[in-house]
């Protein structure tokens, strides 16, 4: 093999590269879930917290076919108990805020969904900030 | 050379094979969409065809109408700010005879007419032209006749606005949200890029009550379903004479005036 050398030099500042972000985060603090509010006067939600984290977005977008598309709005939950398939009438009727529920995850997590660029959160509401 | 280069490509094959698939496992398993479980409201009204009548003689004071308008902006997050006035986000509205039934006038017109204004609002057209030009069936129309806009869906192309002949819809220049005063907190707002109009409060239906102009109307206005010959508003239009707008374009209204 001609210039093996060379080669295996290359080939080792690539992986070290490719492995950066691992490496990179070696020795920092780990992520740590940031620390949301819940609801004082609500005990249960439509389904446990493990699911509704993993499933929330997609189950909302269910939510949002469902209920224009079709005109079904009654969604019942794990319990059997019924619920309204609404943003604004169910998830933030007991997590009222956005800015110390739904934001303090989206935001360490950097991602930015567009809902609230027309759904209402009623306590920003409330307070006239938004 | 030959042999190597057949088994390179046979590898290749079958990790992309592979990759291809464990994605596809991976992505169906983790979560189950679950229509079966979502169901109609119990309250919520049916019809094969909802329409409505505007018994125009029951306008006459700047109060009979601001009381409908107001109903229906109100509930429905509709900028009423004066500054936003010049955009002209409207559901309902007022105009006057030879706006709303252009063709119609004459020089001699009754004085009542002529001088008095009409409400105006989305005529859930049963050939609704709005419907076919959108092209990401943001406006569609559903089984009940209704109308029905997806916000979520529409990328403001304005298509609709140039198809709709009776200027039913309005266009959001601007984000909405800041002239919104009071908003009610159980209706979205809109976003910047998007159309709005009236959808026969479909929101109010679904928990079996009547359309909220229709409730501050004090019976200047009657709605109901058109497919059924019995329904009060099939009695109305059997009695009095109505017409509606624009009917030659053959967009088939659902809106009937008593004039
Ligand atoms: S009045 Fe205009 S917006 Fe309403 S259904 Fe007819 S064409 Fe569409
Ligand atoms: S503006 Fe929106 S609703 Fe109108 S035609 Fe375009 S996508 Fe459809």
């Amino acid at each position: 093999m001609y210039d093996a050398g060379k080669i295996l030099i290359g080939l080792v500042i690539f992986l070290l590269l490719l492995t950066f972000p691992f490496w990179y985060s070696l020795g920092q603090a780990s992520y740590e879930s940031p620390e949301l509010q819940l609801p004082e006067d609500s005990q249960e939600c439509i389904r446990d917290t493990e699911w509704m984290r993993k499933n929330h977005m997609q189950l909302l977008d269910d939510w949002r076919d469902t209920v224009v598309r079709e005109g079904k709005s009654v969604y019942t939950g794990s319990e059997g108990k019924q619920y309204d398939m609404s943003l604004q009438k169910t998830c933030m009727d007991c997590h009222t805020s956005k800015k110390k529920f739904c934001d303090r995850c989206h935001n360490s997590a950097s991602v930015e969904p567009y809902c609230w660029d027309c759904h209402v959160a009623p306590e920003e509401v409330a307070n006239g900030q938004q | 050379m030959g042999s190597n280069r057949r088994q390179f490509l046979r590898i290749a094959g079958v990790t992309t094979l592979l990759g291809l698939g464990g994605g596809i496992t991976l992505s169906a398993s983790s979560y189950q969409p679950e229509e079966h479980s979502a169901r109609e409201k119990e309250a919520r009204l049916h019809a094969g065809r909802w329409g409505m009548v505007i018994d125009t003689r029951k306008f006459q004071t700047e109060e009979d109408f601001h009381r409908v308008i107001e109903a229906c902006h109100s509930i429905h997050n509709v900028p009423r700010d004066e500054a936003k006035a010049k955009q002209e986000i409207k559901w309902i509205w007022a105009d006057h005879f030879e706006h709303v039934f252009p063709g119609k006038e004459n020089p001699f017109l009754a004085e009542r007419v002529e001088q008095n204004e009409f409400l105006l609002l989305c005529n859930h057209c049963k050939n609704p032209p709005c419907v076919r030009v959108c092209p990401t069936q943001a406006t569609y129309k559903r089984e009940d006749g209704i109308v029905q806009m997806d916000f979520h869906r529409c990328i403001g192309c304005r298509y609709c606005m140039a198809g709709c002949p009776f200027g039913s819809r309005s266009f959001n220049f601007c984000d909405p949200g800041p002239y919104v005063k009071d908003k009610n907190p159980d209706f979205p707002v809109r976003m910047r890029g998007v159309v709005e109009k009236c959808l026969f409060c479909y929101e109010r239906l679904e928990e079996g009550k009547q359309p909220a102009c229709v409730e501050a109307s004090n019976g200047g206005l009657i709605f109901g379903d058109l497919d059924d010959p019995d329904s009060h508003i099939r009695q109305v239009l059997r009695e009095k004479y109505t017409i509606r707008r624009k009917v030659d374009l053959g967009t088939e209204p659902s809106v009937f005036y008593i004039v």
